[in-house]
Protein backbone atom coordinates (compact mmCIF):
# COMPACT_ATOMS: atom_id res chain seq x y z
CA UNK A 1 0.00 0.00 0.00
CA UNK A 2 2.78 2.68 0.64
CA UNK A 3 4.59 2.49 -1.90
CA UNK A 4 7.74 4.81 -2.07
CA UNK A 5 6.38 7.10 -4.92
CA UNK A 6 2.60 6.92 -3.68
CA UNK A 7 0.95 7.82 -6.99
CA UNK A 8 -1.28 10.55 -6.91
CA UNK A 9 -4.57 8.58 -8.07
CA UNK A 10 -6.21 6.87 -5.63
CA UNK A 11 -9.36 4.63 -4.66
CA UNK A 12 -11.16 7.48 -3.36
CA UNK A 13 -10.72 9.40 -6.28
CA UNK A 14 -11.79 6.50 -8.19
CA UNK A 15 -15.04 5.82 -6.34
CA UNK A 16 -15.81 10.00 -6.72
CA UNK A 17 -15.45 9.29 -10.38
CA UNK A 18 -17.50 5.85 -10.66
CA UNK A 19 -20.41 7.46 -8.91
CA UNK A 20 -20.26 10.49 -10.96
CA UNK A 21 -20.42 7.94 -13.72
CA UNK A 22 -23.13 6.22 -12.22
CA UNK A 23 -25.17 8.75 -11.72
CA UNK A 24 -24.71 10.17 -15.29
CA UNK A 25 -25.38 7.04 -16.51
CA UNK A 26 -28.63 6.18 -14.92
CA UNK A 27 -30.08 10.05 -15.38
CA UNK A 28 -29.22 10.00 -19.20
CA UNK A 29 -30.70 6.39 -19.67
CA UNK A 30 -33.90 7.37 -17.53
CA UNK A 31 -34.24 10.73 -19.41
CA UNK A 32 -34.32 8.78 -23.06
CA UNK A 33 -36.50 6.02 -21.42
CA UNK A 34 -39.00 8.97 -20.25
CA UNK A 35 -38.99 10.12 -23.30
CA UNK A 36 -39.83 6.93 -25.44
CA UNK A 37 -42.39 6.48 -22.50
CA UNK A 38 -44.77 9.83 -22.92
CA UNK A 39 -44.30 9.31 -27.22
CA UNK A 40 -45.58 5.20 -26.25
CA UNK A 41 -48.38 6.44 -24.02
CA UNK A 42 -49.48 9.46 -26.08
CA UNK A 43 -50.00 7.06 -29.12
CA UNK A 44 -51.03 3.42 -26.92
CA UNK A 45 -51.46 4.57 -24.07
CA UNK A 46 -55.58 3.66 -24.81
CA UNK A 47 -54.94 0.48 -26.00
CA UNK A 48 -55.59 -2.39 -24.08
CA UNK A 49 -52.82 -3.55 -22.16
CA UNK A 50 -51.63 -7.84 -22.54
CA UNK A 51 -48.86 -9.23 -21.01
CA UNK A 52 -50.41 -12.32 -20.20
CA UNK A 53 -48.96 -14.34 -23.08
CA UNK A 54 -44.93 -14.14 -24.18
CA UNK A 55 -44.42 -13.46 -27.89
CA UNK A 56 -41.20 -12.22 -27.33
CA UNK A 57 -40.17 -9.03 -28.74
CA UNK A 58 -40.07 -8.08 -33.04
CA UNK A 59 -36.68 -8.30 -34.34
CA UNK A 60 -36.31 -4.51 -34.52
CA UNK A 61 -36.44 -4.17 -30.83
CA UNK A 62 -33.81 -7.13 -30.19
CA UNK A 63 -30.76 -5.86 -32.05
CA UNK A 64 -28.73 -2.62 -31.91
CA UNK A 65 -28.93 -2.02 -35.49
CA UNK A 66 -33.41 -2.29 -35.00
CA UNK A 67 -33.09 -0.24 -32.20
CA UNK A 68 -31.24 2.61 -33.68
CA UNK A 69 -33.36 2.31 -37.03
CA UNK A 70 -36.60 2.92 -34.45
CA UNK A 71 -35.09 5.74 -32.67
CA UNK A 72 -34.67 7.31 -35.71
CA UNK A 73 -37.90 6.95 -36.73
CA UNK A 74 -39.44 8.53 -33.52
CA UNK A 75 -40.61 5.06 -32.20
CA UNK A 76 -41.96 5.37 -28.36
CA UNK A 77 -41.18 1.68 -28.02
CA UNK A 78 -37.82 2.43 -29.86
CA UNK A 79 -36.59 4.49 -27.99
CA UNK A 80 -37.15 3.19 -24.81
CA UNK A 81 -35.34 0.09 -25.60
CA UNK A 82 -32.80 2.62 -26.70
CA UNK A 83 -32.33 3.87 -23.29
CA UNK A 84 -32.48 0.96 -21.76
CA UNK A 85 -29.12 -0.38 -23.94
CA UNK A 86 -28.10 2.96 -22.20
CA UNK A 87 -28.55 1.44 -19.04
CA UNK A 88 -26.98 -2.01 -19.59
CA UNK A 89 -23.79 0.19 -20.72
CA UNK A 90 -23.67 2.10 -17.81
CA UNK A 91 -21.99 -0.38 -15.68
CA UNK A 92 -19.76 -2.07 -18.38
CA UNK A 93 -18.69 2.18 -18.67
CA UNK A 94 -18.24 1.93 -15.09
CA UNK A 95 -15.74 -1.36 -15.58
CA UNK A 96 -13.64 0.21 -17.99
CA UNK A 97 -13.49 2.74 -15.77
CA UNK A 98 -12.48 0.88 -13.09
CA UNK A 99 -9.56 -0.74 -15.19
CA UNK A 100 -8.73 2.74 -16.11
CA UNK A 101 -8.80 3.77 -12.73
CA UNK A 102 -6.53 1.24 -10.91
CA UNK A 103 -3.94 1.24 -14.02
CA UNK A 104 -3.44 4.76 -12.59
CA UNK A 105 -2.78 3.79 -9.34
CA UNK A 106 -0.37 1.34 -10.49
CA UNK A 107 -2.34 -1.49 -9.09
CA UNK A 108 -1.54 -4.75 -12.14
CA UNK A 109 -3.62 -7.22 -10.11
CA UNK A 110 -7.03 -5.14 -9.90
CA UNK A 111 -6.41 -4.25 -13.31
CA UNK A 112 -6.61 -7.82 -14.61
CA UNK A 113 -9.46 -8.50 -12.12
CA UNK A 114 -11.80 -5.67 -13.86
CA UNK A 115 -10.29 -6.73 -17.46
CA UNK A 116 -11.76 -10.13 -16.79
CA UNK A 117 -15.15 -9.07 -15.66
CA UNK A 118 -15.23 -6.63 -19.03
CA UNK A 119 -14.27 -9.58 -21.22
CA UNK A 120 -17.77 -11.30 -19.74
CA UNK A 121 -19.43 -7.82 -20.07
CA UNK A 122 -18.44 -7.94 -23.74
CA UNK A 123 -18.95 -11.73 -24.74
CA UNK A 124 -22.39 -11.52 -23.43
CA UNK A 125 -23.63 -8.57 -24.86
CA UNK A 126 -21.31 -9.05 -28.19
CA UNK A 127 -21.03 -12.54 -28.62
CA UNK A 128 -23.90 -14.11 -26.30
CA UNK A 129 -26.67 -12.01 -27.92
CA UNK A 130 -25.60 -13.51 -31.59
CA UNK A 131 -28.71 -10.47 -32.50
CA UNK A 132 -25.74 -8.10 -31.95
CA UNK B 1 -45.20 -14.74 18.58
CA UNK B 2 -44.62 -11.31 19.51
CA UNK B 3 -43.95 -10.09 15.57
CA UNK B 4 -47.06 -12.10 14.46
CA UNK B 5 -49.67 -10.42 16.48
CA UNK B 6 -48.12 -6.89 15.69
CA UNK B 7 -48.12 -7.99 11.78
CA UNK B 8 -52.08 -8.90 12.12
CA UNK B 9 -52.53 -5.76 14.50
CA UNK B 10 -51.10 -3.71 11.66
CA UNK B 11 -53.39 -5.70 8.75
CA UNK B 12 -56.48 -5.34 10.83
CA UNK B 13 -56.08 -1.41 11.02
CA UNK B 14 -55.39 -1.21 7.21
CA UNK B 15 -58.77 0.68 6.29
CA UNK B 16 -58.67 3.32 8.49
CA UNK B 17 -54.46 4.28 7.99
CA UNK B 18 -53.58 7.40 6.04
CA UNK B 19 -49.71 7.62 4.60
CA UNK B 20 -48.92 9.96 6.56
CA UNK B 21 -45.42 9.75 7.96
CA UNK B 22 -42.51 7.45 7.49
CA UNK B 23 -43.49 4.81 11.02
CA UNK B 24 -47.25 4.51 8.86
CA UNK B 25 -45.36 2.93 6.02
CA UNK B 26 -46.10 -0.75 6.76
CA UNK B 27 -49.92 -0.21 7.19
CA UNK B 28 -49.15 1.60 3.42
CA UNK B 29 -47.81 -1.56 2.36
CA UNK B 30 -50.37 -3.30 3.31
CA UNK B 31 -52.58 -1.36 1.52
CA UNK B 32 -51.23 -1.22 -1.60
CA UNK B 33 -50.51 -4.88 -1.48
CA UNK B 34 -54.69 -4.83 -1.01
CA UNK B 35 -55.55 -2.55 -4.08
CA UNK B 36 -52.96 -4.41 -6.47
CA UNK B 37 -54.49 -7.34 -5.31
CA UNK B 38 -58.11 -5.75 -6.21
CA UNK B 39 -56.87 -4.48 -9.57
CA UNK B 40 -55.40 -7.56 -9.85
CA UNK B 41 -58.86 -9.39 -10.10
CA UNK B 42 -60.12 -6.56 -12.61
CA UNK B 43 -57.16 -7.79 -14.82
CA UNK B 44 -58.38 -11.32 -15.02
CA UNK B 45 -61.72 -10.85 -15.24
CA UNK B 46 -61.71 -9.93 -18.36
CA UNK B 47 -62.28 -5.74 -17.39
CA UNK B 48 -58.86 -5.28 -19.39
CA UNK B 49 -57.14 -2.10 -18.28
CA UNK B 50 -55.63 0.12 -20.69
CA UNK B 51 -52.11 0.53 -21.59
CA UNK B 52 -51.91 3.99 -19.20
CA UNK B 53 -53.83 2.71 -16.15
CA UNK B 54 -51.48 -0.27 -16.83
CA UNK B 55 -48.27 1.63 -16.92
CA UNK B 56 -49.44 4.08 -13.53
CA UNK B 57 -50.08 0.95 -11.48
CA UNK B 58 -46.73 -0.71 -12.59
CA UNK B 59 -44.92 2.35 -12.05
CA UNK B 60 -46.52 2.72 -8.86
CA UNK B 61 -45.80 -0.86 -7.17
CA UNK B 62 -42.36 -0.50 -8.50
CA UNK B 63 -41.78 2.14 -7.38
CA UNK B 64 -42.29 1.12 -3.80
CA UNK B 65 -40.59 -2.32 -4.41
CA UNK B 66 -37.26 -0.36 -5.10
CA UNK B 67 -37.62 1.75 -2.08
CA UNK B 68 -38.44 -1.18 0.57
CA UNK B 69 -36.00 -3.15 -1.94
CA UNK B 70 -32.82 -0.60 -1.15
CA UNK B 71 -34.22 0.09 2.64
CA UNK B 72 -33.90 -3.39 3.40
CA UNK B 73 -30.67 -4.36 1.53
CA UNK B 74 -32.83 -7.11 -0.23
CA UNK B 75 -33.19 -5.66 -3.46
CA UNK B 76 -36.12 -4.56 -5.30
CA UNK B 77 -36.19 -7.32 -7.45
CA UNK B 78 -37.22 -9.85 -5.42
CA UNK B 79 -40.86 -8.80 -5.01
CA UNK B 80 -40.83 -7.33 -8.47
CA UNK B 81 -41.50 -10.98 -10.62
CA UNK B 82 -44.10 -11.61 -7.90
CA UNK B 83 -45.61 -8.22 -8.70
CA UNK B 84 -45.99 -8.28 -11.69
CA UNK B 85 -46.69 -12.16 -12.79
CA UNK B 86 -49.12 -12.69 -9.79
CA UNK B 87 -51.20 -9.30 -9.79
CA UNK B 88 -50.28 -7.81 -13.10
CA UNK B 89 -50.57 -11.43 -14.74
CA UNK B 90 -47.29 -10.87 -16.91
CA UNK B 91 -45.90 -13.70 -18.33
CA UNK B 92 -43.10 -14.49 -15.90
CA UNK B 93 -40.11 -14.55 -18.63
CA UNK B 94 -41.03 -10.36 -19.71
CA UNK B 95 -41.37 -10.06 -15.99
CA UNK B 96 -37.95 -11.29 -15.56
CA UNK B 97 -36.67 -9.34 -18.29
CA UNK B 98 -38.06 -6.09 -16.97
CA UNK B 99 -36.68 -6.71 -13.83
CA UNK B 100 -33.27 -7.26 -14.70
CA UNK B 101 -33.38 -3.91 -16.77
CA UNK B 102 -34.66 -2.68 -13.74
CA UNK B 103 -32.09 -3.55 -11.35
CA UNK B 104 -29.33 -2.13 -13.19
CA UNK B 105 -30.97 1.07 -12.54
CA UNK B 106 -31.95 0.41 -9.30
CA UNK B 107 -28.12 -0.95 -8.63
CA UNK B 108 -26.30 2.02 -10.32
CA UNK B 109 -28.51 4.80 -9.04
CA UNK B 110 -28.38 3.93 -4.76
CA UNK B 111 -24.58 3.03 -5.90
CA UNK B 112 -23.45 6.35 -7.24
CA UNK B 113 -24.92 7.82 -3.90
CA UNK B 114 -23.32 4.77 -1.13
CA UNK B 115 -20.00 4.86 -3.07
CA UNK B 116 -19.39 8.82 -2.52
CA UNK B 117 -20.76 8.10 1.26
CA UNK B 118 -17.61 5.88 1.64
CA UNK B 119 -19.45 2.46 2.21
CA UNK B 120 -19.12 0.29 -0.27
CA UNK B 121 -15.64 -1.23 -0.73
CA UNK B 122 -14.96 -1.35 -5.02
CA UNK B 123 -11.89 -3.38 -4.58
CA UNK B 124 -13.73 -6.39 -2.86
CA UNK B 125 -16.58 -5.41 -5.32
CA UNK B 126 -14.76 -5.65 -8.10
CA UNK B 127 -12.90 -8.69 -7.32
CA UNK B 128 -15.80 -10.96 -6.86
CA UNK B 129 -17.86 -9.69 -9.74
CA UNK B 130 -15.32 -11.88 -11.61
CA UNK B 131 -17.72 -14.42 -9.68
CA UNK B 132 -21.02 -12.92 -9.99
CA UNK B 133 -20.90 -12.25 -13.62
CA UNK B 134 -19.51 -15.57 -14.89
CA UNK B 135 -22.89 -16.79 -12.82
CA UNK B 136 -25.12 -14.94 -14.16
CA UNK B 137 -23.99 -15.90 -17.72
CA UNK B 138 -24.41 -19.15 -17.17
CA UNK B 139 -27.64 -18.31 -15.45
CA UNK B 140 -29.24 -16.81 -18.42
CA UNK B 141 -27.87 -19.69 -20.14
CA UNK B 142 -29.91 -22.07 -17.93
CA UNK B 143 -32.67 -20.01 -18.48
CA UNK B 144 -33.53 -21.03 -21.71
CA UNK B 145 -34.02 -24.58 -21.05
CA UNK B 146 -35.78 -23.78 -17.72
CA UNK B 147 -39.90 -24.27 -18.22
CA UNK B 148 -41.83 -21.07 -16.63
CA UNK B 149 -43.61 -23.35 -14.02
CA UNK B 150 -40.30 -24.39 -12.75
CA UNK B 151 -38.71 -20.64 -12.93
CA UNK B 152 -41.65 -20.04 -10.65
CA UNK B 153 -40.98 -22.64 -8.02
CA UNK B 154 -37.28 -21.46 -8.25
CA UNK B 155 -38.34 -18.37 -7.29
CA UNK B 156 -40.53 -19.26 -4.54
CA UNK B 157 -38.18 -21.03 -3.19
CA UNK B 158 -35.43 -18.05 -2.94
CA UNK B 159 -38.07 -15.46 -1.86
CA UNK B 160 -38.82 -18.13 1.13
CA UNK B 161 -35.22 -18.20 1.97
CA UNK B 162 -34.48 -14.38 1.31
CA UNK B 163 -37.67 -13.86 3.44
CA UNK B 164 -35.87 -16.28 6.67
CA UNK B 165 -32.57 -14.83 5.93
CA UNK B 166 -33.75 -11.40 7.02
CA UNK B 167 -35.66 -12.60 9.88
CA UNK B 168 -32.08 -13.94 10.79
CA UNK B 169 -30.61 -12.17 13.91
CA UNK B 170 -27.03 -10.43 11.81
CA UNK B 171 -24.35 -11.70 14.52
CA UNK B 172 -22.23 -9.22 15.89
CA UNK B 173 -19.33 -8.30 14.00
CA UNK B 174 -15.95 -9.42 14.93
CA UNK B 175 -14.10 -6.26 15.38
CA UNK B 176 -10.67 -7.38 15.45
CA UNK B 177 -10.49 -10.46 13.28
CA UNK B 178 -7.08 -10.76 12.45
CA UNK B 179 -6.02 -10.37 8.89
CA UNK B 180 -6.51 -13.17 6.71
CA UNK B 181 -3.37 -13.45 4.35
CA UNK B 182 -5.15 -14.00 1.02
CA UNK B 183 -7.88 -10.84 1.58
CA UNK B 184 -4.26 -8.96 2.40
CA UNK B 185 -2.68 -9.88 -0.70
CA UNK B 186 -6.09 -8.89 -2.25
CA UNK B 187 -6.08 -5.57 -0.91
CA UNK B 188 -9.57 -5.74 0.48
CA UNK B 189 -9.40 -5.18 3.66
CA UNK B 190 -10.46 -0.91 4.64
CA UNK B 191 -12.61 0.80 6.51
CA UNK B 192 -16.03 2.85 6.70
CA UNK B 193 -17.42 6.02 8.48
CA UNK B 194 -18.49 4.66 12.09
CA UNK B 195 -21.88 5.44 13.75
CA UNK B 196 -19.88 6.47 16.86
CA UNK B 197 -17.58 8.87 14.63
CA UNK B 198 -14.34 8.34 12.94
CA UNK B 199 -13.76 5.53 10.71
CA UNK B 200 -13.41 1.48 11.63
CA UNK B 201 -11.51 -0.95 10.30
CA UNK B 202 -12.33 -3.97 9.16
CA UNK B 203 -10.53 -7.11 7.86
CA UNK B 204 -11.87 -9.45 5.55
CA UNK B 205 -11.90 -13.42 5.98
CA UNK B 206 -12.64 -16.64 3.88
CA UNK B 207 -12.38 -15.47 0.57
CA UNK B 208 -12.96 -18.30 -1.53
CA UNK B 209 -15.76 -19.08 0.44
CA UNK B 210 -17.40 -16.08 -0.30
CA UNK B 211 -15.75 -16.27 -4.01
CA UNK B 212 -18.01 -19.66 -4.76
CA UNK B 213 -21.57 -17.84 -3.27
CA UNK B 214 -21.28 -15.28 -5.27
CA UNK B 215 -21.38 -17.56 -8.11
CA UNK B 216 -24.34 -18.88 -6.95
CA UNK B 217 -25.89 -15.71 -6.51
CA UNK B 218 -24.40 -14.10 -9.96
CA UNK B 219 -26.34 -17.73 -11.20
CA UNK B 220 -29.70 -17.01 -9.73
CA UNK B 221 -29.41 -13.37 -10.51
CA UNK B 222 -29.10 -14.82 -14.57
CA UNK B 223 -32.10 -16.82 -13.89
CA UNK B 224 -34.83 -15.20 -12.63
CA UNK B 225 -33.62 -11.68 -13.50
CA UNK B 226 -33.04 -10.33 -9.51
CA UNK B 227 -30.06 -8.58 -8.03
CA UNK B 228 -29.79 -11.74 -5.35
CA UNK B 229 -28.85 -9.18 -2.93
CA UNK B 230 -29.86 -11.49 -0.47
CA UNK B 231 -27.28 -14.03 -1.74
CA UNK B 232 -24.47 -11.47 -1.65
CA UNK B 233 -25.05 -10.11 1.55
CA UNK B 234 -24.96 -13.36 2.76
CA UNK B 235 -21.71 -13.97 0.93
CA UNK B 236 -19.85 -10.82 2.48
CA UNK B 237 -21.82 -11.00 5.69
CA UNK B 238 -21.69 -14.15 7.08
CA UNK B 239 -18.54 -15.81 5.14
CA UNK B 240 -16.41 -12.97 4.64
CA UNK B 241 -17.06 -11.27 7.76
CA UNK B 242 -17.83 -7.47 6.20
CA UNK B 243 -19.75 -5.52 8.81
CA UNK B 244 -22.96 -4.86 7.77
CA UNK B 245 -23.28 -1.53 5.73
CA UNK B 246 -20.34 -2.24 3.98
CA UNK B 247 -21.48 -5.37 2.33
CA UNK B 248 -25.10 -4.20 1.61
CA UNK B 249 -23.68 -1.59 -0.03
CA UNK B 250 -21.13 -3.49 -2.19
CA UNK B 251 -23.38 -5.89 -3.17
CA UNK B 252 -25.54 -3.06 -4.26
CA UNK B 253 -22.33 -1.92 -6.12
CA UNK B 254 -22.08 -5.21 -8.02
CA UNK B 255 -26.03 -5.77 -8.93
CA UNK B 256 -25.59 -3.27 -12.02
CA UNK B 257 -22.61 -5.49 -13.38
CA UNK B 258 -23.82 -8.59 -12.67
CA UNK B 259 -27.23 -7.78 -13.96
CA UNK B 260 -25.67 -6.03 -16.96
CA UNK B 261 -23.83 -9.85 -18.03
CA UNK B 262 -27.25 -11.18 -18.02
CA UNK B 263 -29.67 -8.13 -19.82
CA UNK B 264 -27.37 -8.96 -23.02
CA UNK B 265 -28.66 -12.74 -23.72
CA UNK B 266 -32.09 -11.41 -22.51
CA UNK B 267 -32.40 -8.34 -25.04
CA UNK B 268 -31.54 -10.43 -27.64
CA UNK B 269 -34.12 -13.37 -26.63
CA UNK B 270 -36.42 -10.90 -26.70
CA UNK B 271 -37.51 -10.94 -23.31
CA UNK B 272 -37.09 -7.07 -22.29
CA UNK B 273 -40.56 -5.21 -23.40
CA UNK B 274 -40.39 -1.66 -24.00
CA UNK B 275 -43.36 -1.33 -22.46
CA UNK B 276 -43.37 -2.96 -19.62
CA UNK B 277 -39.60 -2.30 -18.79
CA UNK B 278 -40.32 1.35 -18.64
CA UNK B 279 -42.43 1.85 -15.51
CA UNK B 280 -40.81 -0.76 -14.28
CA UNK B 281 -37.56 0.76 -14.44
CA UNK B 282 -38.74 4.10 -13.98
CA UNK B 283 -40.68 3.60 -10.68
CA UNK B 284 -38.04 0.98 -8.97
CA UNK B 285 -35.24 3.75 -9.82
CA UNK B 286 -37.34 6.31 -8.26
CA UNK B 287 -37.97 4.69 -4.97
CA UNK B 288 -34.78 3.01 -4.76
CA UNK B 289 -32.74 6.61 -5.17
CA UNK B 290 -34.78 7.78 -2.34
CA UNK B 291 -34.55 4.77 -0.02
CA UNK B 292 -30.33 5.23 -0.48
CA UNK B 293 -30.84 8.36 0.89
CA UNK B 294 -32.91 7.65 4.32
CA UNK B 295 -30.82 4.17 4.37
CA UNK B 296 -28.03 6.43 5.96
CA UNK B 297 -29.70 8.09 8.99
CA UNK B 298 -32.61 5.36 9.21
CA UNK B 299 -33.29 2.47 11.70
CA UNK B 300 -34.77 -0.77 9.16
CA UNK B 301 -35.89 -2.78 12.14
CA UNK B 302 -39.58 -2.79 11.54
CA UNK B 303 -39.22 -2.33 7.53
CA UNK B 304 -37.09 -5.74 7.34
CA UNK B 305 -39.85 -7.54 9.22
CA UNK B 306 -42.69 -6.42 7.34
CA UNK B 307 -40.43 -6.61 4.48
CA UNK B 308 -39.72 -10.43 5.13
CA UNK B 309 -43.45 -11.03 5.81
CA UNK B 310 -44.27 -9.98 2.24
CA UNK B 311 -41.45 -11.57 0.73
CA UNK B 312 -42.51 -14.81 2.69
CA UNK B 313 -46.50 -14.24 1.19
CA UNK B 314 -45.33 -14.07 -2.10
CA UNK B 315 -42.66 -16.73 -2.17
CA UNK B 316 -45.58 -18.99 -0.97
CA UNK B 317 -47.51 -17.83 -3.98
CA UNK B 318 -45.09 -18.60 -6.60
CA UNK B 319 -44.96 -22.12 -5.19
CA UNK B 320 -48.43 -22.58 -5.42
CA UNK B 321 -48.64 -20.88 -9.15
CA UNK B 322 -45.65 -23.15 -9.80
CA UNK B 323 -47.17 -26.10 -8.69
CA UNK B 324 -50.73 -25.95 -10.24
CA UNK B 325 -49.57 -24.30 -13.27
CA UNK B 326 -50.76 -21.05 -12.90
CA UNK B 327 -48.04 -19.60 -14.18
Amino acid sequence: MAHPETPAFTDQKLETMVGNLLRAGVSLSAFVVMLGGVIYLVRHGRSPADYRVFRGEPSDLKSLGGIIHEVFGLRGRGIIQFGLLLLIATPVARVALGIWGFAAERDRMYVLFTCIVLAVLLYSLLGAGSAF
Amino acid sequence: MNRNNRARHAASALPRSSLAGSHELPKALIAVHFYLTKYGKLFTSGDAMNILEFTILVAAGSFLAGLLGSLTGLGGGVVLVPLLTLFFKVDIRYAIGASLVSVIATSSGAAAAYVKEGFSNIRIGMFLEIATTTGALTGAFLAAFISTKALAIIFGLMLLYSAYLSRRPRPRAERNSPPDPLATRLRMNGSFPSEEGGMRQYNVQHVPTGFSLMFGAGALSGLLGIGSGAVKVLAMDQAMKIPFKVSTTTSNFMIGVTAAASAGVYLARGYVDPGLAMPVMLGVLAGSMLGATILVKAETKVLRLVFSVVIALLGLQMLYKGFTGGI
